[in-house]
């Protein structure tokens, strides 16, 4: 195993050394890690001493740490520069080829680039942070948890990972830096929220939420780099018509993939989606799964947030119980435009969790199974707790549509993982956006074919049915 | 060594090399001659196992092009178009570098280095970046990195690209130096004289296909007819021919020379040389007629196309 690593050290190190014989690259790593540290230490003595005017001791105590992490981050961004020069820079001045040509493996030489990319920036982040700590420690007299510092540290490195895995997935899929550049607003703007959401837990004082964080980013770059190297391809490296945009042929593969080989609209149905159903099992068996997994977390959270019976008295719910059906027609719920909402929701919920599907390689497409399950979970305990048998009110208050409702759910759960598996999945003589396009493809047969129809029908029942149901329950 | 049957590339609507049969043994040298896009390099990536073929099959130093592709690679030394040197690294670290990867143990790495960089009359000991070399000795150096590992195949496109005639001899010595070491050699380029004079083999290359394939005597006697022949005089024949051989024929003739052309050359030149002389004509000089590959290039190149190899001059 060492031996075959060595070779990806021996990429890692020449590229590291190259790096530093240029000094565009050097100048912002040292002037990062010397300079800015001092600077957060003068802002955070300068605050600490303003806020205590005001008594406002807590938010000094939060602002610290929170520049801590800012500190740590600031030297990484350098390492998304070198991570999309990597391949797309090597393939502009054509030394990718005499690589290409030699004995390393598509892994090796991967790993050397991206250890290249990382290992550098990650020192220097380690080495403001702890310019930081001791400026601080100086200034205020302020130091940090050894879980805190721990936390810090793995949040800066795998914030680096992420980054750099995938800008070395850009990278080896465009073959110019300018490329590479103009794609890199796809790593910019997710890191940028994901730091304003790490800033608010911070300044919460949820530190808690951060062991999360950390667990889903190194998530998300064990699928970064899987996909690099399922996608790594020596031929596209040096292609040269790949960032070309070309609309025709795109369209052309995704009609390909979405007609299939069917002659008539019946043999498109039977044979070709059914095909796609067949291909989705084992993602169609995994968010199956997710069903009781989503239930447990709603029992588990509001057994966690220790309600007290009183807040849900069965009488009261009972008398409310009266008002319902007439209120909600009054109202006009039930009408024919009420299912035209709850349909078009609906749509819009799978349309949204597909796009956050793609971003995460299928991760937060689960979420449109766990959340609604997960509400429903907590509301059945809340029941529970009034009295009701949960499993009785599940029923009462899901299943009228929800026998419907649910499928669509799983099935749309399983097309969006699917879409994710498919990005990080090796395709033969395929290209990550060839192997997206015939995903997606699948993805659209399945929703127009099953998933729309299903939901139509349960918005159908939601509204004509449930409320009559959940009425009859609580009068019961 | 080197073995290819129906080897062919498709990208996409593209056929870049269409059905190529190859056999380069060790000691031989192949030079592959063809219009720029003509298939060259793509067929030479292909034998390095950077692409894929999508047809056919190739094996280089005895490892399948598709299923061994690292021990391919690891067999083989390759001058890739663009030389693509690392412009900030030393001449010394970028072979060092090379070495490595190859898998070469330090002792033998540094001996190798030095004595490929003296051998190409680059300076062991220069520290300068790459990016200050001039083209040739840039080319050189990528040349150098070819050789590092003492590989067994050589795919070497354009070799003496760029270099002055002093260098490109250091080249085409060092290519002879390889062949007599049992190396088994490609040479992709499109200096004509430079491919007659190294190679064993030739094969001309149009839009994805081998359209002929020998060696350059037997190309030339194939395109442009039986080997020519120049008998010179040292007198006026002063309309006197001389009688010729019946598998010689007069092709031109002169005051004081002639020139004839047979398909047995080893037969028909010491009889006709003897006759001359018994009777009587002074024979100065008895040579073959050079001809170019030039020649049997354009005549190949510009022939219609027929789908098939060429066989003749047409």
């Amino acid at each position: 195993m060492v031996a075959n690593l060595r070779p990806a050290f021996v990429v890692a190190w020449r590229e590291t050394r190259d790096m530093f014989r240029d000094w565009r690259i050097i100048f912002p790593i040292v002037g990062l890690t010397i300079f800015f540290p001092f600077l957060m230490n003068f802002t955070a003595k300068q605050v600490v001493g303003y806020v205590e005017q005001y008594g406002a001791n807590l938010l000094a105590a939060r602002f610290i740490p929170f520049l801590l992490m800012i500190v740590g981050f600031f030297p990484i961004t350098v390492s998304l520069v070198i991570a999309l020069e990597s391949f797309a820079g090597e393939s502009e001045r054509h030394s990718i080829e005499p690589l290409l040509s030699s004995p390393l493996t598509d892994w090796q030489l991967y790993l050397g680039k991206l250890l290249a990319s990382l290992v550098p920036p990650i020192l220097a982040s380690m080495l403001g942070i702890s310019v930081y700590l001791i400026g601080v420690y100086r200034s205020v007299g302020w130091t940090a948890q050894p879980a805190f510092l721990l936390q810090i540290f793995l949040l800066t490195a795998v914030q680096a990972l992420v980054m750099v895995s995938a800008a070395v997935v850009i990278s080896t899929q465009t073959t110019s830096v300018r490329a590479a550049n103009l794609l890199s607003s796809f790593i910019v703007i997710p890191m940028a929220l994901l730091i304003q959401a790490e800033a608010v837990v911070m300044l919460w004082g949820s530190e808690g939420i951060l062991w999360w964080i950390i667990l889903g980013e190194i998530f998300v770059s064990i699928m970064l780099v899987r996909a690099g190297i399922a996608h790594f391809n020596r031929e596209e490296l040096l292609g040269r018509e790949l960032d070309v945009l070309n609309l025709r042929r795109s369209w052309a593969i995704f009609k390909k993939a979405f007609i299939g080989e069917a002659g008539s609209f019946k043999e498109w149905i039977t044979v070709e989606v059914w095909k796609t159903i067949k291909k989705t099992a084992i993602p169609l068996a995994f968010s199956l799964l997710l069903l009781p997994v989503g239930l447990w977390v709603g029992f588990y959270v509001s057994d966690k947030l220790n309600l007290s019976s009183d807040m849900f008295n069965l009488s009261q719910i009972k008398e409310m119980n009266a008002g319902i059906a007439p209120g909600l027609r009054e109202s006009g719920f039930i009408s024919p435009g009420a299912v035209m909402y709850i349909w078009l929701h609906n749509l819009r919920v799978v349309l949204l969790a597909t796009l956050a599907g793609v971003f995460s390689f299928g991760v937060l497409g689960v979420f449109i199974l766990i959340a609604p399950m997960a509400l429903l979970g907590f509301l059945a305990q809340m029941a529970s707790f009034a009295g009701i048998d949960r499993w009785n009110f599940l029923a009462a208050f899901t299943l009228p549509h929800g026998f419907l409702e649910f499928p669509a759910m799983i099935i749309t759960c399983a097309l969006i993982l699917r879409v994710g598996a498919t990005m990080v999945t090796p395709a033969q003589d395929q290209s990550i956006s060839d192997s997206f396009l015939r995903a997606l493809a699948d993805w659209l047969r399945i929703v127009l074919v099953v998933v729309t129809p299903l939901f139509l029908i349960a918005a159908v029942l939601e509204v004509y049915v449930t409320p009559y149901t959940i009425s009859y329950f609580l009068s019961r | 060594m080197i073995q290819a049957e129906d080897l062919s590339k498709q990208f996409e609507e593209f056929q870049a090399v269409d059905g190529i049969d190859l056999q380069v043994g060790a000691g031989e040298v192949l030079a592959l001659l063809g219009p720029n896009g003509a298939g060259k390099t793509t067929t030479v990536r292909m034998l390095t196992s950077v692409l894929r073929p999508t047809r056919g099959w190739a094996r280089v130093a005895g490892y399948d092009v598709v299923k061994e592709a690292v021990k391919v690679r690891a067999s083989v030394g390759v001058l890739t178009e663009q030389h693509g040197l690392y412009d900030r690294m030393p001449a010394n670290s970028y072979l060092d570098f090379f070495g490595k990867i190859y898998g070469m143990n330090p002792d033998a790495r540094q001996q190798r280095i030095r004595s490929l960089l003296e051998g190409f009359g680059l300076d062991p000991d220069d520290k300068r970046p790459t990016g200050e070399y001039s083209k040739g000795m840039r080319q050189k150096l990528a040349l150098a990195r070819a050789l590092i590992h003492d590989p067994p195949v050589l795919l070497l496109d354009e070799p003496t690209s760029a270099m002055d005639p002093e260098s490109a001899r250091l080249v085409r010595n060092a290519i002879h130096g390889l062949r007599s070491a049992n190396r088994a050699i490609i040479i992709c380029t499109h200096n004509l004289p430079e491919a007659e004079e190294l190679s064993d083999k030739i094969a001309i290359i149009r839009r994805g296909k081998i359209i002929i394939q020998g060696c350059a005597s037997d190309l030339k006697q194939r395109f442009l007819g039986p080997a020519e022949f120049e008998v010179r005089f040292n007198a006026d024949l002063n309309g006197s021919v001389p009688e010729l051989p019946e598998q010689a024929r007069l092709t031109h003739r002169g005051d004081n020379w002639l020139r004839y052309q047979t398909e047995q050359p080893q037969q028909i030149n010491p009889e006709l040389l003897s006759q001359l002389l018994a009777n009587g004509f002074p024979v100065v000089s008895l040579q073959e007629v050079s001809r170019s590959l030039e020649q049997v290039y354009l005549q190949a190149i510009n022939a219609p196309e027929t789908g098939e190899e060429i066989s003749d001059g047409g």
